[in-house]
Formats: structure tokens, C-alpha cells, sequence
């Protein structure tokens, strides 16, 4: 299994497009903190950016390659190797290229400029996200024999997540506004990783009083010790089930 | 050695295998022929586990493929058309197989990288290569780790004539050596020399399978290619 995770890697690292996606990231986070005087304020900027970008890149640079590997893959399988430690394997390779790559354009800049909590939080959300996105891409790719199809069905999860998922809670929101919904609202934001992500960090920076009453719900719940063993654990399922399923729809798949 | 079971597989609304029974032993050598898309490549792709059946299961040396597939440190595969990644060199094709089969260089059958001379090509890019020296690529693979059954799809095409007879004088060593092998081919003649019985395949149905001398019997014809046109006019 080691040896196919190196192999994966080595492939990765002979494509252009990470490192391309390691200057960007770098870039973006360099400039954010050089124009704010504030280094939260710049924690704030970076946020919006890493939550739009990491996942996009994730979810389509994943989806390509795995299409690409179609032959690589077929060529593992026709050989003594489990099925799933071969699937496993190219997981592994993504999410440690993407993870490493995170890294390097956005951790140091932030460990340079802001070594604070709401830092380090950034920086975790960011691992874990460019990891729950390659599983989703996995999943994609899995289903679909039809590279398109598979990138579009990409895209589309994407979106979801990123866009519209925000606009059904708030459509929701405003139907049962005379209703006590917030407590349905921490549940809700489970169920969508960028926003989990997002409530995470925003209780690490001072603003979250800016959000209402809505906030002192979140930080009642987030705040304490089981609110985040929760997230987490949130956080993790959402890299496992869609990996797993994948494993196992692969299992049986025809090559 | 390989023995399938009623083995079935649907892609769809096409029937590619259709309750497939067939045994196969060390020793032999066995020819499967057929129609385009009568279900060979299916059925080579089911043995190797590529393919994952709907019905009927397949053992080797008594071990249900499905759930255990170490078996395939006993098989070599040449594929149809190879495929390999693109990026990769011939080279380091080659260094990770034995790689990953935990195996060195002095451990290996070096005949046919050394016939083929593969090693001066080492450097080039996979997807730079042609046809045929992909061809040479796959049948070195394929034999480079001793295995104990050979599957081959297509061997010989695409390869000129000379490297079509270093493999088939390969093939012949190797079925001697007591190896099972398994051809898939439209050249006739190719298959004259090398085997002893067939496998006749139609429409995702085992027509018969028996050995060549009894095929020739049946037809009453010399050779093979006139003894297969006598049974696929026959149909």
C-alpha cells in the first residue's frame, strides 16, 4: 500500500497544476495580510477565500486525476493487490498532496503573520476540507464512467455545498421564523462541511458578537467541550461515509 | 487449475457471458475463438478479476477468486490493448511492477525485455510509444515473473513478424515448462502450432470445448483454420 502511495504522489508532484495551486494559495495569503494592518481582520479575508477555493480545487483536481489513473488503476488491479488498498492508496496520495500543498501556501503565511487560535483553526479546517473533498470526488468518479459527467457531478457538489446549500437554511429560516429554530440550525450545519467550518472559525475571532443572537446559540453549543467533539466528529464522518461507500461500490466495479 | 461455474455477466441489455462452465488444467494450452463479441475478453477479464460477475463464481487452484486474490501472483495478463500511465517511462513501468511484486531484477525472466531489446527505450515516455512496442511491453510483463498460468488477449497483433515469432517460440517454451495457457486470437494460423484444444465461444454461449485432435476428427479437415471455418459455417 505504501509503495502504490508513493507512486500516486510522484505523479502528482509531476503535474504542474499542484504546485500552481501552492503559489496561488500563497500568493492570495501573503497579499491579504500584507494589505490588512489587523492581522484578524486578515484571518477574516483569508477565510472567505480558502472556503470558496480549497474545496474547488480539491473536488475538480481530484476528480481529474482519478479519471486520468483509469489505466494506472487498471493495471494495479490486474496485478496481487487488494482491491481496496489500491482505492485507498490513491486517496491517500490526494489528500497528502492537496494537504501538503494547503500547507506550505497558506500555513506558513498564517503562522508568520497570526499565530493565534482562530490561525491555527483556519488552518485545521483547511486540512480537513481539501481531505472531505477528495472523498467526495472519489464518490464522483466512482459512479460515473463518463469523465464530464463525473467533473459536472463535481462541479455541482461544489456548488451545493458552497451556495446553495446556505440558500435552503435560509429559505427554511424565514418560513419558520416564528418558530425557536436555532437549536435545529447547530443541527443543520452538520450536515454541510463549509459551514461547520465556517461557524468553527468565526467563534475563534471577536466578530462572532456581530452575528446576533444566532452567534450566542453557536458559541453556547461550539463553545464548549462536547459542542466540539461533536464538529469534529462531524468533520470526520464526512471524509469516512463517502470514502467508504466509494470502497465499496469499487469493489465490485468492471474495469 | 481454473474452474468456472456458471458464470453470467449482463452489461446492460447485452449478454457478454451466459452461464459459462469451463475447466481448465496445468499443462494445457488452450485456444478461446469466437465472433467479435461473442464474450472472450469478458470471460479472460472475470478470471483475472477485472470483471466481477453476476452469477456463477470462478476458483483457481480451488480458491473462490472473489475473496482471495493473491492468485494473481500466479497469473500473467497481456492485455488487448495495454494501457499504461502515460507519464511514466518504459523504465520505471518496469521498476514499479517488480516493485510491487517484491521482486529483484535476477529474480525475474529477462528473456523477452532482452529479445525485444526494451532496454534501449527505457527513457521513453509510455504514451510516446507505438502499437506494437506497447505490445512488447505487455508481453514482457506478462512473462517476467514466472507465473503459472499465462492469459493472453490478442498476443500477436500488432507485432511484426519477427517479434510475433520470438513470442510465440516464448509461449511454446513456457507450455512445455507444464505452464496453463490461455490465447485469445483471429490469426489462425498463429495457433496452430501452440495449442491443444479450444474453447468456442458465441453470443456469450460456450459452443464446445475439446481438444484439437478431436476438433480435427469431428470436421474431418487437416488444418485448424479450415477445421474453425467448418464449424462457424456449420452455426
Amino acid at each position: 500500500m505504501k509503495k502504490i502511495i508513493k507512486y500516486v504522489i510522484l505523479d502528482i508532484l509531476r503535474s504542474r497544476t499542484i504546485i500552481g495551486y501552492t503559489l496561488l494559495l500563497m500568493a492570495l495569503s501573503f497579499s491579504v495580510f500584507n494589505v490588512e494592518t489587523n492581522s484578524s481582520k486578515g484571518i477574516l479575508s483569508l477565510l472567505n477565500v480558502i472556503l470558496i477555493i480549497v474545496p474547488l480545487v480539491s473536488i475538480i483536481f481530484s476528480t481529474i486525476y482519478i479519471y486520468n489513473a483509469s489505466e494506472f488503476i487498471e493495471l494495479l488491479v490486474s496485478q496481487p493487490l487488494k482491491r481496496k488498498s489500491i482505492w485507498i492508496s490513491q486517496f491517500a496520495g490526494l489528500s497528502l498532496a492537496l494537504s501538503i500543498s494547503f500547507l506550505i501556501g497558506c500555513g506558513i503565511p498564517i503562522l508568520i503573520f497570526d499565530g493565534t487560535e482562530a490561525g491555527i483553526m483556519i488552518l485545521l479546517m483547511g486540512l480537513f476540507l481539501s481531505v472531505i473533498f477528495v472523498s467526495l470526488a472519489m464518490l464522483a468518479a466512482v459512479f460515473t464512467r463518463d469523465k464530464a459527467k463525473g467533473i459536472g457531478i463535481s462541479i455541482l457538489l461544489w456548488l451545493f455545498f458552497s451556495l446553495l446549500y446556505d440558500g435552503l437554511v435560509l429559505f427554511l429560516l424565514f418560513q419558520f421564523m416564528d418558530y425557536p429554530v436555532e437549536k435545529g440550525l447547530v443541527a443543520l450545519s452538520m450536515f454541510n462541511p463549509v459551514d461547520l467550518s465556517r461557524i468553527l472559525i468565526l467563534l475563534k475571532l471577536d466578530i462572532s458578537a456581530l452575528m446576533g443572537a444566532t452567534s450566542a446559540i453557536f458559541n453556547n453549543f461550539f463553545g464548549q467541550t462536547p459542542g466540539i467533539v461533536l464538529a469534529f466528529t462531524a468533520m470526520l464522518m464526512w471524509i469516512l461515509i463517502p470514502l467508504g461507500i466509494s470502497i465499496r461500490k469499487f469493489n465490485t466495479k468492471d474495469l | 487449475m481454473i474452474i468456472a461455474s456458471n458464470v453470467s455477466k449482463r452489461f446492460g441489455k447485452l449478454t457478454a457471458l451466459n452461464d459459462i462452465s469451463v475447466t481448465c488444467n496445468r499443462g494445457q494450452s488452450i485456444a478461446l475463438i469466437g465472433p467479435n463479441g461473442s464474450g472472450k475478453t469478458t470471460l479472460i477479464k472475470s478470471i483475472l478479476g477485472m470483471v466481477v460477475p453476476d452469477s456463477g463464481f470462478i476458483t483457481f487452484d480451488s480458491h473462490n477468486i472473489a475473496k482471495d486474490w493473491n492468485y494473481r501472483e500466479q497469473v500473467g495478463y497481456m492485455s488487448q490493448i495495454g494501457r499504461y500511465p502515460d507519464n511514466m517511462t518504459v523504465g520505471q513501468v518496469f521498476r514499479m511492477m517488480m516493485d510491487i511484486r517484491k521482486r529483484k531484477v535476477n529474480q525475474t525472466d529477462q528473456d523477452l525485455f532482452e529479445q525485444f531489446n526494451l532496454g534501449e527505450i527505457s527513457e521513453k515516455r509510455m504514451r510516446t510509444l507505438s502499437g506494437g512496442t506497447r505490445q512488447k511491453v505487455s508481453a514482457a510483463l506478462a512473462f517476467m515473473f514466472n507465473p503459472k498460468v499465462l492469459i493472453l488477449d490478442e498476443p500477436t497483433a500488432g507485432l511484426d513478424p519477427l517479434s510475433s515469432e520470438i513470442l510465440k517460440d516464448k509461449i511454446r517454451k513456457e507450455k512445455a515448462d507444464g505452464k496453463l495457457v490461455l490465447i485469445t486470437s483471429h490469426i489462425l494460423s498463429d495457433l496452430d502450432e501452440i495449442i491443444s484444444e479450444l474453447i468456442y465461444m458465441q453470443d456469450g454461449k460456450l459452443v464446445f470445448h475439446k481438444p484439437i485432435e478431436q476438433l480435427k476428427l469431428d470436421t474431418g479437415e487437416e488444418r485448424l483454420s479450415r477445421a474453425i471455418a467448418n464449424v462457424m459455417t456449420k452455426k
